[in-house]
């Protein structure tokens, strides 16, 4: 087994960590928008949905917490999404030349970025967790300690294998194209849809059937789905509808992205063998 | 192609999207010279050196670097090779031993080794007091210099420096040249390029003038220049006319001219190795010289005969 992509990881994460102020946003961004969005919206949204009861014995959830693990998603997303413009950066003014002249295999250039990426999520992830609880999110209710260490694990593995998917795609994109404008272009065209015709915010239940449709075959539905499975349970009620979710459900939902992160992998691995950078 | 060619190149073509770069190239480089590819912007040096370094696919010919082909076997070029770009190939925000660090452990060389291999070339280009700066707050010259302790990091058979001394003032200059001797003496063959007349002259064994995508001739730097023929000896003695009457006869002396600031004897041959003999000979028949000068032609002077034009842009 060769292990130079740890080398490009280490790269990575100390750029990650040299920068302050993109680290310190990156780190901000989330519980900004946990403590804005998450905290406005749900005074609005408990307040339309209290009218609805929940159904006898089902488990109710409110919205703050609900909308966590959209938010959750949504900041691996974005940052997923923009975690290969270094290598944009690095084709144009840095290390590609470097890297790609020398005999480390080229898998190992997007498996370091994408690792870091993945890293640089996990982190997020966490503080929204921790801060979400200062927040009065109440992740989960009634688990025993070692069924929350499970949940955490559980919740970990689906943003990994989502952001390693979308790292991957982030990475192709990048190896294509000339100027971070671009990709900034093309991240702005895709975030929206992804985005919004998700279940990140709201319950898909309501949707017109096309959208309906759409959502199930965005990746980050089953984000979703898996992390409110892991931190809600398998069944419960929030925003006026009942969630249930089974293990066949939950193992579908990384099945799909376990799919999708393998495929962008090999489109990435094209890209790098036929990239020519001079 | 003996067995010490450690690059091989024949018919080497290349095409950018209709617009032909390199048109059908060969040339050898022999195991431990200094070989140059000397032209002028656009001439395709950079172009051959990055088919040869494996980062532009072999689109026609045959490229073998090290012992192996570059289509067939890229990974092991890639092993045997050091290069160092004509643009600057830096991370702004590593530090200069974060640069070093890195690369070692691209080639996977193992800690130990490679911390001594650090601290060794950091010292040899003198960036030791610079460990720690940012590379972006290094001037131009210790970029290269950083570059070039970077390629020499692997111990590659063959450096690859392309204009490596673009952009940097004469100083400089002069002690990059020093370093890239040192590293030929450690017996790394070096391929440069370079479109600065002295540089290819002063540093090289051998010598391609390329322009326009193709070699326009190939020798070592002394056997480029005594092909136009014409060295020149300026001498200035006690009793010119004597003098002239004394070098009758000297087989490699084409014409001799007199004027009032001496003679200018025009030799048909390599004029350094003639010079002692007329030195002698004007001494041995008693005549004192009070001044010698030997004119041969230069790179320039080559390169005009050759190419039928100055060197476009030779300043950088
Ligand atoms: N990627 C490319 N696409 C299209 N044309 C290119 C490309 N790279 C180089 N060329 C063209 O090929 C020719 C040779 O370029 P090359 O960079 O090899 O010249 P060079 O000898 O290195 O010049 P310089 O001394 O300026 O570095 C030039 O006319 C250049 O415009
Ligand atoms: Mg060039």
């Amino acid at each position: 087994m060769a292990w130079e992509f740890l080398t490009v990881y280490w790269r990575e994460m100390i750029r990650f960590v040299r920068f302050r102020t993109q680290l310190f946003a990156s780190l901000l961004q989330p519980a900004l928008w946990m403590a804005f969005f998450g905290v406005a919206m749900s005074s609005n949204f408990n307040r339309f949905t209290s009218a609805i009861p929940p159904p006898p014995g089902v488990f109710s959830v409110d919205y703050l917490t609900f909308m966590a693990a959209g938010v959750i998603a949504m900041t691996t997303l974005f940052t997923s999404l923009f975690g290969g413009i270094s290598l944009l950066f690095d084709k144009n003014w840095g290390l590609m030349r470097e890297m790609l002249a020398s005999p480390m295999p080229r898998t190992h250039i997007m498996m370091g970025v994408s690792l870091s990426g993945m890293t640089k999520s996990f982190i997020q992830v966490s503080i929204i967790m921790a801060f979400g609880l200062l927040l009065g999110v109440r992740f989960f209710p009634g688990f025993s300690p070692v069924q929350i260490a499970v949940s955490v694990i559980g919740i970990y593995a689906f943003v990994g294998v989502f952001s390693l998917g979308f790292l991957l795609f982030s990475s192709t994109i990048s190896m294509r194209l000339e100027t971070p404008e671009g990709l900034q272009g093309i991240i702005t065209l895709l975030t929206l849809p992804i985005f919004f015709v998700s279940n990140a915010l709201y319950p898909i239940q309501a949707f017109p059937p096309i959208l309906q449709a759409l959502s199930i075959y965005n990746p980050l539905t089953h984000l979703v789905s898996g992390i409110r499975y892991f931190a809600l349970g398998s069944d419960f009620f929030a925003v006026g509808a009942r969630y249930t979710y089974t293990t066949a459900d939950v193992l579908g939902s990384f099945a799909y992205l376990v799919a999708f992160a393998t495929v962008m992998y090999f489109l990435a691995r094209r890209t790098f063998q036929r990239a020519v950078v001079t | 192609m003996g067995g010490d060619d450690i690059i091989e190149v024949r018919g080497l073509e290349h095409v950018f999207d209709g617009f032909t770069a390199v048109r059908g190239i060969s040339f050898t480089v022999r195991k431990g010279e200094i070989f140059s590819f000397l032209g002028p912007n656009g001439a395709g040096k950079s172009t051959t050196i990055n088919i040869l370094i494996t980062l532009l696919p072999l689109q026609k010919g045959t490229v073998r670097v090290a012992g192996h082909d570059v289509a067939q076997e890229p990974g092991r070029v890639r092993e045997s090779i050091g290069i160092v770009f004509q643009e600057d190939v830096l991370d702004r925000d590593l530090t200069v031993w974060e640069t070093m660090e890195f690369h070692g452990r691209l080639y996977s060389i193992p800690r130990d080794e490679r911390r001594r291999r650090i601290d060794d070339l950091l010292r040899v280009v003198e960036l030791d007091p610079k460990r720690n700066e940012r590379t972006k707050n290094l001037s131009g010259g210790m970029k290269r210099r950083l570059q070039i302790a970077r390629g020499l990091m692997t111990r590659p058979k063959v450096l690859f420096l392309d204009e490596p001394t673009q952009g940097l003032d004469p100083q400089t200059r002069m002690r990059m040249w020093e370093y890239i001797r040192q590293v030929n003496k450690t017996g790394t063959t070096i391929f440069l390029t370079t479109h600065y007349m002295e540089e290819a002259d002063m540093l090289s064994d051998r010598i391609s003038i390329i322009d326009d995508g193709r070699i326009i001739v190939s020798g070592t730097p002394d056997a480029l220049k005594n092909t136009l023929g014409e060295d020149v000896v300026y001498l200035e003695t006690e009793d010119d006319g004597k003098a002239r009457e004394t070098l009758r006869g000297v087989e490699e002396v084409r014409s001799i001219k007199e004027s009032p600031r001496g003679l200018s004897i025009t030799i048909s041959t390599d004029g350094s190795h003639c010079l002692p003999r007329i030195v002698e000979r004007v001494r041995g028949a008693g005549i004192g010289i009070s001044s010698v000068n030997l004119k041969k032609p230069t790179m320039d002077d080559v390169f005009v005969h050759y190419t039928g034009r100055e060197l476009r842009d030779t300043t950088g």
